[in-house]
């Protein structure tokens, strides 16, 4: 097991290696200059050229690519062109808002979709089935900020209960942080919900007609039971690997969650980079991206022997 | 775990949560919650020239002179200042008094390192640095500038209002390359920039520095005494209109710079809101023609789609039904300042269609593709963009519609290629108010060729009238030189005016003091 986890660590290296050389040439032949940026538009282009140089932006790829994987390996993600703040502290201040929003999305997600999803396949047909299976159907056609614009009028402006926008620090009171981000986990998690209902749902389908429900139910055991332990035990895999995946969603989502309540997360971080060409800071974010998405399959994969003894590695 | 142990813990949790730590505020501070127009990405206002920038910059850093509401330059960290007999000689003293956040005292020797990095960025200082003969400090408080030639204009470019501004640094600040972004953000403004609190992106927090010592004049624009009347700003950056919106009416919010105008209408109805508008030098629109290419080398091309373009159609686009936020601008400077003029703009804009159209032919165009590039990031670049492309298409010019961001435009623009080789024909802007009043700080209005802004306009004539109003030794010079100015500009078509139009800001009704300008002005501003 240790030698699985070990190779699999090392494995992300080259994952790591072929994502950061990609980003980077993209960004490298993608258009737009920061240096035009910063000049501004009284800028004359004799400005704008000495603003490239001083930012070492006129040197050519293979310099500029090895000094920066260089830094990488010592572990400096750079400085950001426009703020002048290190990659790592812009990252440092934004990962608590992004990775609250994601536990509470993914908490919220896995309680409401989960028995959703079980009761649904129970009642395979039935008009709960049917109710259930369209809010999933609902939850991915209605586009994120609609959902985030509808709760926040509704909770926020109308009935004033949660507020509009923004986060506060958990150190600053559990139920302030939270308040920040219910609408947001609630709009985030709609998406989730649906994915990991209908995935539930199939699954369970799967594991009911199985024979070893069939005894269960045999030996007289009441449905909670037969539902909650003999069957969705066995159909965790699949929901497991989906919740996973489901993760990539979130990231992606949580640019648009960010924006729409006004979250200081790395989502944000990311789209104010990209629009300015804030070189260091997109790298810099889309490597901790790709690295926390292949850490997330690892321990996916991992969970996979306590979900199923019959698995080992 | 036990569900009652979950449920107990939970419970201890949130009956914790209060007593937990909150930020350091004293007992009754007050706290102005602002939603700025942008980012504040960078916080070096020579280095970096946008106008969130420039309007931070101006709590944090003082200023030698402050225009005033009526746009002419006041004294603000001068004392007193002497003017040789010939003009060529300007002795400046400082208050006596005056400290920087760190708690030195303001030095001649500081102001004259400020003024140098200034010059180096700034068009009118660039001028004036052409003409210097000496800037140096004679003694702690004073400093002298020894010119070749007179410059009417000194004390209008030590404090206007358009970036880079010429704000005062601690020589040690001062001394950083004018293209090197500065770490320290130490002024004498009225107030400091709290660094560790600065969430690029997301916020920026400035407290009220209380060592400033405001004049005892009433404040007026970047003159006047600055008093604080608050004690903490805080600004709290929001990329979504909506939400900012519904921040404001929450509460959340107490003052947003910028609503756009789909909004204005809801925040009317909000009994807790003022709105008003926000500055009323307000902006000029603008599209560029690309005068060193085919077709848009040919001034005749040029002039036919100034008169085929319909103003009214590019401000409805831009601010929509309401008329009291646009007006046609026939010229090129400021509508309501001194030097607005509308000499030579009989045909601009006028909305001609078929005159365009037969002007077109007249003038030969042979069907070359016409590059336009459009930001689609930007509201009003992109609503310019999609009605120039369709005058351009009823015209029967062969349009090549690039749609891009802000941030490609930015680099495009600047090439000098022909379009089929990454360079380009058309771009839209647009130019604050307060930049436009005069030719002293708007590049986009020159014609100087190779040197010119993007376009490389060369139009001789609109440059001997701008150096006859730099020279102007009184108004009536003044406003000769400017019709001259706008007459060879509209006939050469430096670039195309799309409108004049203002915009909007709203506060809650709590908040009093707040005025209209170029810059949100904050000092005066106070908070029930």
């Amino acid at each position: 097991m240790l030698g699985y986890i070990g190779r699999r660590i090392l494995a992300t290296i080259p994952v790591m290696a072929v994502v950061g050389l990609f980003v980077f040439s993209l960004l490298y032949f993608a258009p737009g200059d920061p240096a035009a940026i910063i000049a501004g538009d009284q800028a004359t282009p004799d400005d704008v050229a000495r603003i490239r140089a001083t930012l070492g932006l006129d040197r050519p790829f293979l310099v500029r690519f090895w000094e920066w994987s260089w830094q990488i390996l010592h572990g400096d993600l750079g400085t950001s062109i426009f703020t002048n703040l290190p990659v790592t502290t812009m990252i440092g201040q934004r990962v608590q808002p992004t990775v609250s929003l994601m536990l509470v999305t993914l908490v919220f997600a896995i309680v409401v979709a989960v028995p959703l999803g079980v009761v649904a396949a129970w009642k395979a047909g039935s008009l709960i089935d049917r109710l259930v299976m369209g809010l999933a159907v609902m939850g991915f056609s209605v586009p994120v900020f609609v959902v985030g614009y509808v709760l926040a009028y509704v909770f926020a402006l109308e009935l004033g209960w949660l507020p509009v926008q923004g986060y506060t620090p958990i150190e600053q009171g559990l139920w302030p942080w939270l308040a920040n981000l219910i609408l947001p986990a609630v709009t985030l998690g709609l998406v989730y919900i649906a994915l990991i209902a209908r995935v539930t749902r199939a699954t369970m389908l799967d594991v009911l007609s199985q024979d070893y429900v069939r005894t269960a139910r045999a030996k007289g055991l009441s449905q909670g039971p037969v539902l909650f332990i003999h069957a969705l035990k066995n159909a965790a895999v699949p929901i497991v690997t989906v919740i996973g995946i489901g993760i990539a969603l979130l990231i992606g989502g949580a640019v648009v969650t960010e924006t729409v309540f006004a979250i200081p997360g790395l989502g944000r971080l990311t789209v104010d980079a990209i629009l300015r060409r804030d070189y260091p800071v997109i790298q810099g974010v889309v490597l901790l991206f790709s690295f926390v998405y292949v850490l997330v399959n690892l321990a996916i994969d991992l969970s996979y022997t306590l979900l199923d003894p019959r698995i080992r590695y | 775990m036990h569900r009652r142990t979950f449920l107990k813990g939970s419970a201890a949790l949130g009956l914790a949560a209060p007593q937990i730590a909150r930020p350091a505020l004293a007992q009754g501070a007050k706290v102005l919650r602002f939603v700025p127009q942008a980012n504040l990405a960078n916080f070096d206002p020579i280095w970096g020239t946008q106008y969130v920038v420039r309007n931070a910059g101006t709590l944090v850093w003082d200023m030698l002179y402050g225009v005033d509401a009526q746009l002419n330059p006041q004294r603000q960290m001068v004392e007193s200042e002497e003017v040789s007999g010939d003009k060529l000689t300007w002795t400046f003293r400082l208050r006596p008094g005056l400290t920087w956040h760190d708690g030195e005292p303001v030095q001649a020797k500081d102001v004259v390192a400020s003024l140098t990095r200034w010059m180096a960025r700034d068009p009118i200082g660039q001028m004036i640095r052409g003409i210097q003969d000496e800037l140096a400090a004679t003694d702690d408080r004073t400093f002298r500038w020894r010119l070749k030639k007179p410059f009417p204009k000194l004390l209008y470019a030590l404090g206007k209002t358009n970036a880079p501004m010429a704000l005062m640094m601690p020589e040690r600040i001062a001394k950083t390359d004018p293209f090197t972004q500065i770490t320290e953000y130490v002024g004498s403004g009225p107030m400091k920039f709290v660094r560790n609190e600065w969430v690029p992106g997301a916020r920026a927090v400035f407290e009220t520095f209380a060592g400033y010592k405001p004049r005892d004049e009433p404040n007026s624009w970047l003159a006047g005494g600055k008093r604080m009347l608050v004690d903490r700003v805080e600004w709290v950056i929001m990329p979504d209109a909506a939400t900012a919106s519904a921040a404001l009416q929450n509460g959340e919010v107490d003052w947003w710079e910028n609503p756009i105008s789909d909004l204005v209408p809801l925040l009317r109805k909000n009994a807790n809101l003022n709105v008003d508008i926000a500055d009323p030098l307000g902006n000029v629109g603008s599209f560029r023609m690309n005068h060193l290419h085919p077709p848009f080398d040919n001034p005749k091309i040029r002039q036919a789609v100034m008169t085929a373009m319909s103003q009214e159609d590019y401000m409805r686009a831009i601010v929509g039904d309401d008329d009291s936020l646009w007006k046609k601008l026939p010229g090129f400077f400021t509508p309501g300042t001194p030097l607005y003029s509308e000499a030579g703009g009989a045909n601009v804009g006028k909305g001609d269609i078929a005159l365009g159209r037969k002007l077109l032919k007249e003038a030969g165009y042979k069907g070359e593709p016409v590059t336009c590039i459009v930001a689609q990031d930007q509201g009003i670049t992109k609503a310019q963009g999609d009605i120039t492309a369709d005058l351009l298409k009823q015209m029967g010019f062969n349009v090549d519609f690039v749609a891009t961001d802000w941030g490609t435009t930015g680099t495009r623009r600047t090439s000098k290629a022909p379009p089929s080789q990454g360079g380009w024909n058309m771009f839209h802007t647009w130019h604050a108010g307060a930049d436009t009043i005069n030719p002293a700080g708007y590049p986009a209005v020159r014609a100087s060729g190779d040197k010119a802004w993007f376009g490389w306009p060369n139009i001789p004539p609109v440059e001997t009238a701008i150096a006859e109003w730099f020279d102007a030794a009184d108004l009536a010079a003044e406003k000769a030189a400017i019709d001259k100015v706008n007459a060879a500009a509209i006939e050469g078509v430096v670039y195309v005016p799309t409108g004049f139009f203002l915009g909007y800001q709203s506060w809650r009704k709590n908040v009093s003091g707040i005025v209209k300008g170029p810059i949100p002005f904050t000092w005066g501003v106070s908070k029930a």
